[in-house]
């Protein structure tokens, strides 16, 4: 949320008139809303991150204070699943940008005067969604595991040394990312391209481009705030998530991500003071990265 | 790629041009030559197929038949981005991420012209809105954008220019100011134009050949004035500009004129200006080149003469008004006559009498779906 707010500068002062104040009551839910169920926990998160153990030693117990070393604890400890976190943020993004585009050029552009085409491709990306996310990453371990008739073929075809396995493995954990997120990224590109303008590529071709130029430099531009509604709409849930990575599903032993170190603080270790500190600066590395890549990419400047 | 930087346009030849589409056919063998340099317009109503015959010259459309040739050189098989033609669209089809400046080079970057932006501007300077060049488009208004996108296609010096009904968007007093650049850059950048419109005013003023177009075919071709002067068939005589059509058999024949009977009342027509001389035949006048009497004239062979009749309708249009009288027995007719004196010359509901010169009257090949003498 934070993010989408960066976007828009200062909407200019607006002098408390009748439609302000009607802007405001409807304003108040979503402001109360927000002050509950964002605000509170993330106060409450970031007080916890800088907590101290209880001189007890009890585990578990941690009393108030101003400890800025739970942070460089966190780093120091974790600073490979950080990392790990955040190259398989991107590169799930990036591979799912390359399946998703065709995708949603093909629905957006090609199908356009295809009504009932068009229909039955959209509900096929939307259909995962009938099923329950972990249902679905759950199938992907029984496809992967390790005597199923693909890990098998693998191992016949020798693409995979007897002693390999696929679950477990970085591949499995960014297949299982990159799997869950199409339809993030498919659906924002769609949108963008069911808007464009054929009779702008018909102006490219007639001024000398091949169709290849056209599209990088009519269809892609264009297709840009989709682009980026699904790359952020992708990359932001996948940096922090933790089903794909954990052992219960396509993870191993050195996949862990940020938020399989969380989840285990939390209720394994109950370090919540490092826990929080992970997400804290995982939520303020996103911010900086997704500030900077909006503004990088122009965003503002398309129409 | 076949696209030099010409700096004169070349001639464009279609051969045999059929396009159909499923269920119908927009075109149906289509032969055309235009001259290099010329201004030719392609007129015809909504659905006769002529932005299809302009969209097969750009190459965005395939013919199912026949060949288009530019310059000689036949470019039947070649992707729009190999033919030496630029279209000014229908939209102007600005690309809305792109500067003014931008969307003018962008030709010329495609084809690695040196020194695009400086050749951009100077297109811009032309239709005088290089001030604008690092505006977007959709800041601009309808007529300035329409400059841009003839600026874009123009900079690339094609062969041949292709206009899809760029002004229909303009009102009516801009539209008439465009109708004179274009004509003067034309002139002066002396390439071949060809303008697809159903405005048949804007055909009429900017254009040296019109091809009036209708049902997939060219009715006929020529100069404005002859076409104007001599439709004949129903369809152009109607099309373009009014016209009162009369239909009889033929009762009398002589060595210059033709005369057929309409319900009664005698019309004539010169043979020369007739595609038919026997049979049932329709015969046409303008509506300006008829005249009303308040009392009977007495005129000699040289004129025709229908009445009595009532006006039963009058139009203002300005300079003129428009006449309807009913003449019982025979039908309709429509004259225009100057307000050069009083406005209007006859009260409604005046008994008058309706006449004009044989040599004005022309015959036409076919028959009109519906007579202006049908009776009533």
């Amino acid at each position: 949320m934070a993010f989408v707010a960066l976007g828009q500068g200062s909407a200019g002062s607006a002098t408390p008139t009748k439609t302000s104040r009607v802007a405001f009551i409807l304003l108040a839910p979503g402001l109360i809303y927000l002050g509950l169920f964002f605000l509170t926990p993330l106060v409450s998160l970031i007080i916890t991150s800088l907590k101290v153990s209880s001189p007890t030693g009890e585990i578990g117990m941690y009393d108030f204070g101003f400890e800025l070393g739970n942070y460089a604890y966190a780093i120091g400890q974790y600073l490979p699943q950080i990392l790990r976190s955040f190259t398989y943020a991107i590169i799930a993004t990036v591979m799912a940008l390359m399946i998703s585009y065709p995708i949603a050029y093909f629905i957006g552009v090609k199908a356009r005067n295809k009504p009932l085409l068009q229909a039955m491709l959209l509900t096929l990306v939307i259909a995962p969604f009938f099923i329950s996310f972990l249902l679905r990453t759950f199938a992907w371990k029984q496809i992967f595991s390790n005597d199923s008739p693909v890990t098998n073929f693998l191992h016949t075809i020798g693409l995979l040394a007897p002693d390999q396995y696929v679950i477990g493995t970085p591949f499995a954990v960014v297949f299982g990312l990159t799997y869950n997120f199409i339809p993030f990224m498919t659906l924002p590109i769609y949108t963008s391209l069911e808007r464009l303008d054929i009779r702008l590529l018909e102006a490219g071709s007639d001024l000398y481009a091949t169709p290849a130029k056209t599209f990088w430099k009519v269809t892609f531009p264009l297709s840009l705030p989709g682009v980026i509604s699904g790359t952020l709409l992708t990359f932001i849930p996948i940096s922090g998530d933790y089903v794909n990575a954990s052992r219960d599903f396509l993870g191993g032993s050195d996949t862990a991500m940020i938020g399989n170190v969380v989840e285990a603080n939390f209720f394994r270790i109950q370090d919540y003071p490092t826990a929080s500190a992970l997400s804290v600066m995982l939520m303020a590395a996103i911010v900086v990265l997704v500030s900077m890549y909006v503004r990088k990419s122009g965003t503002e400047d398309l129409l | 790629m076949a696209t030099d930087f010409v700096a004169r346009g070349q001639d464009l030849e279609l051969v045999g041009i059929r396009k159909e589409f499923p269920g119908f056919t927009a075109i149906e063998n289509l032969d055309l030559k235009i001259p290099a340099g010329e201004f030719f317009a392609l007129l015809g109503p909504s659905g006769c197929g002529k932005t299809t015959t302009l969209r097969i010259v750009a190459g965005l459309e395939e013919a199912t038949h026949g060949k288009v040739l530019i310059g000689g050189k036949d470019v039947s098989g070649t992707k729009p981005h190999e033919r030496p033609v630029n279209t000014v669209f229908q939209n102007y089809a600005l690309f809305p991420h792109m500067s003014v400046l931008e969307n003018v080079a962008f030709g010329l970057r495609q084809r690695k012209i040196k020194e695009p932006l400086a050749k951009a501007t100077e297109a811009l300077q032309m239709v005088e809105l290089e001030h604008l060049g690092n505006r977007k488009p959709q800041q601009l208004s309808g007529g300035q954008q329409q400059r841009v996108a003839l600026a874009r296609a123009l900079v690339n010096r094609p062969a041949l220019l292709l206009l899809d009904e760029p002004l229909g968007a303009l009102d009516l007093k801009l539209r008439r100011q465009m109708q004179v650049e274009l004509k003067a850059i034309q002139m002066e950048v002396g390439l071949t134009f060809l303008h697809v419109t159903h405005d048949q005013e804007e055909a009429m003023d900017m254009a040296d050949t019109v091809a009036v177009m209708n049902h997939g075919q060219i009715e006929q071709m020529g100069a404005p004035e002859a076409l104007y002067d001599r439709p004949k068939t129903a369809f152009v005589a109607r099309f373009l500009g009014q016209s009162n059509i009369f239909v009889g058999e033929v009762v009398e024949e002589n060595a210059n004129t033709i005369s057929i009977d309409c319900n009664g009342q005698k019309v004539s027509a010169p043979k020369s200006r007739s595609e038919k001389h026997s049979g049932k035949v329709a015969i046409g006048v303008r509506p300006e080149k008829a005249t009303f009497h308040e009392d009977k004239p007495v005129l000699d062979s040289n004129h025709n003469l229908v009445g009595p009749g009532e006006i039963i309708d009058i139009r203002f249009t300005g300079v003129s008004n428009q006449y309807l009288i009913d003449i019982p027995g025979f039908g309709d007719i429509t004259v225009f006559a100057q307000n050069v004196g009083k406005s209007p010359v006859v009260e409604l509901g005046a008994q008058v009498w309706v006449s004009w010169k044989v040599e004005h009257a022309f015959g036409l090949s076919d028959l009109p779906p519906k007579a202006d003498n049908d009776g009533e």
